[in-house]
């Protein structure tokens, strides 16, 4: 039943290795956290300051720019249409690209933690919390890539999109009009959870705002597959 | 008689512009049918409709004495060459195939035969980035004919490809009528029309003016019905094709000075240059 699904996960990895743009998006800030705590250290800064920020912005960035990248290429080269054609089904497809995407952001992430420092049930947590971001920013770019005819038409969408969600955590920090602002956005939410996931102590506000921005998510996503469709 | 496939007065309009204006044609089941036009004539567009990728603006489409709906449900199952069609670029020839195996649910081992039968097992492992035009319309034929289709569309399947890889791909198309497929495919080349097909249309103008056995098609344009014989040494005698011609043929044939002997019936360039009032490129 799932065979569709995972001839094109499968096909989805093999093509990573060759894929560059993607690539970096999955292993970019992963390697950037590591090196950063490794090299940096200054006084009076918290603990972990780059792997946390770097996590928030990972969730705002990584998932939202490949699956949006991966679906515009299909649509753009027509394979996607050759799939449809062929008998699959858009679920089918939208699932192995889902699956494929947040696995492979949450191998990242689990460098993210580890170069965060967390550990045990600490690093469950930690895992947890971005499993629920990668997946809001799935939904977001899925939106996006169905949306769009081409892939640059994808990329002219995502830039500024994927700017205000992964640059907002790290402003926030910075400023205290933009940190209330920067609340109802979910990469917000989630930068605020990971800063306290040794304590574990979830707010209605954060399951709101990331619920919230995933059902906006979902509803855009209905509305781009509604008018332009999968192939 | 079955029909693999019943067009009744489709109509396909792009904004003001009508690009088929009513176009009824019923291909045989089992034959190899070629659709023939100037570029730009709508044999794509045609294809596009029988494939479910556009819904034409009027017009039905039957498969096999059933009705097409309205989307892909309900096709049989087709298999399908259009240059637009696309490919994985990074992955490779056997990697693409590999994947619509599964997905067709047929033996893995079939995307290794598949490569062998277009000549490409040699190149297997390269990616599809890397393939000439020729090699990748191989693939995507390849592709098509990997789960045994009863219907085969091929839009333009030899074009721009050298002689030998075009000789390579009727070869092909050959194998799969014997098989008991349907062919339909679209061409600018008259000379592989009439080799291949049992039956031809030519769409210009968003109309079919011409339908038959290749054979037929010229024969019906014979204007002339005129005798070319070429004698040894060099004189052309053209003769009328009937009975008071006999006893010169006669003559010439019993004092051995034929060299060559033609009717002047067009070929199916003429005719179509005729029709058209334009040549194909
Ligand atoms: N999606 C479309 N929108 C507008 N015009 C189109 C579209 N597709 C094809 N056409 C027009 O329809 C005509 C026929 O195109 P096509 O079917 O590709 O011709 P052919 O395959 O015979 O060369 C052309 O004039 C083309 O410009
Ligand atoms: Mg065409």
């Amino acid at each position: 039943m799932m065979r569709n699904t995972t001839a094109i996960f499968q096909k989805q990895i093999k093509d990573t290795l060759k894929n560059k743009e993607i690539l970096i998006q999955f292993i970019m800030f992963p390697v950037m956290a590591v090196i950063m705590e490794k090299s940096i250290k200054i006084e009076d800064m918290p603990a972990h300051f780059f792997a946390d920020m770097f996590s928030a912005m990972y969730v705002g960035m990584a998932p939202l720019v490949s699956i949006a990248a991966v679906i515009a290429e299909e649509k753009e080269k027509n394979t996607l249409r050759v799939l449809m054609m062929s008998g699959v089904k858009p679920w089918e497809y939208l699932l192995a690209m889902g699956c494929y995407i947040w696995l492979f952001c949450l191998a990242g992430a689990l460098v993210l933690g580890i170069a965060g420092g967390h550990e045990g049930r600490e690093m469950i947590i930690f895992l947890l919390i971005m499993a629920a971001g990668i997946l809001a920013s799935l939904l977001i770019g899925a939106a996006i890539g169905t949306a769009s005819r081409s892939q640059m038409m994808a990329t002219s969408i995502t830039v500024p999109v994927m700017l205000v969600f992964s640059f907002l955590p790290m402003l926030a920090e910075f400023n205290d009009t933009i940190s209330n602002v920067a609340r109802i956005a979910y990469s917000r939410q989630i930068g605020l959870l990971i800063g306290k996931a040794g304590d574990f102590c979830v707010s209605f506000e954060n399951i709101f705002v990331i619920c919230a921005n995933m059902l906006a998510a979902l509803l855009l996503f209905g509305c781009a597959y509604k008018k332009s469709g999968l192939a | 008689m079955e029909y693999a496939v019943e067009m009744r007065n489709i109509v396909q309009k792009f904004g003001e512009k009508e690009v088929l204006k009513g176009i009824d044609l019923k291909i045989h089941e089992g034959e190899i049918f070629g659709l023939l036009g100037p570029s730009g004539a709508g044999k794509t567009t045609l294809i596009k409709i029988l494939t479910g990728q556009l819904k034409q603006t009027a017009g039905e489409v039957q498969f096999l004495g059933k009705n097409a709906g309205n989307g892909k449900k309900g096709l049989p199952d087709m298999g399908m060459m259009m240059d637009n069609f696309g490919l994985y670029e990074r992955l490779t020839c056997y990697d693409n195939l590999k994947l619509f195996t599964r997905i067709y649910g047929v033996p893995g081992k079939k995307a290794d035969e598949a490569l062998r039968r277009v000549g490409l097992y040699g190149d297997r492992k390269q990616p599809v980035m890397k393939l000439s035009k020729g090699m990748r319309s191989r693939l995507l034929l390849a592709r098509a004919v990997m789960n045994e289709p009863r219907i085969l569309f091929l839009d333009e399947p030899s074009s721009g490809l050298d002689p030998v890889t075009a000789a390579e791909i009727h070869k092909l198309v050959c194998e799969e009528r014997s098989r008991g497929a349907t062919i339909f495919l679209t061409t600018h080349n008259m000379e592989e029309a009439h080799k291949l097909c049992s039956h031809v249309a030519l769409l210009h103008e968003g109309m079919i003016v011409e339908y038959g056995q290749p054979e037929q098609v010229c024969r019906r344009y014979n204007h002339q019905n005129k005798l070319l014989i070429r004698l040894y040494g060099g004189e052309q005698v053209e003769l009328s094709n009937n009975r008071t011609s006999a006893d010169k043929v006669k003559g010439y044939l019993e004092q051995e000075m034929v060299e060559t002997i033609h009717s002047t019936e067009p070929s199916l360039e003429t005719v179509f240059m005729e029709l058209t009032g334009r040549g194909f490129e």
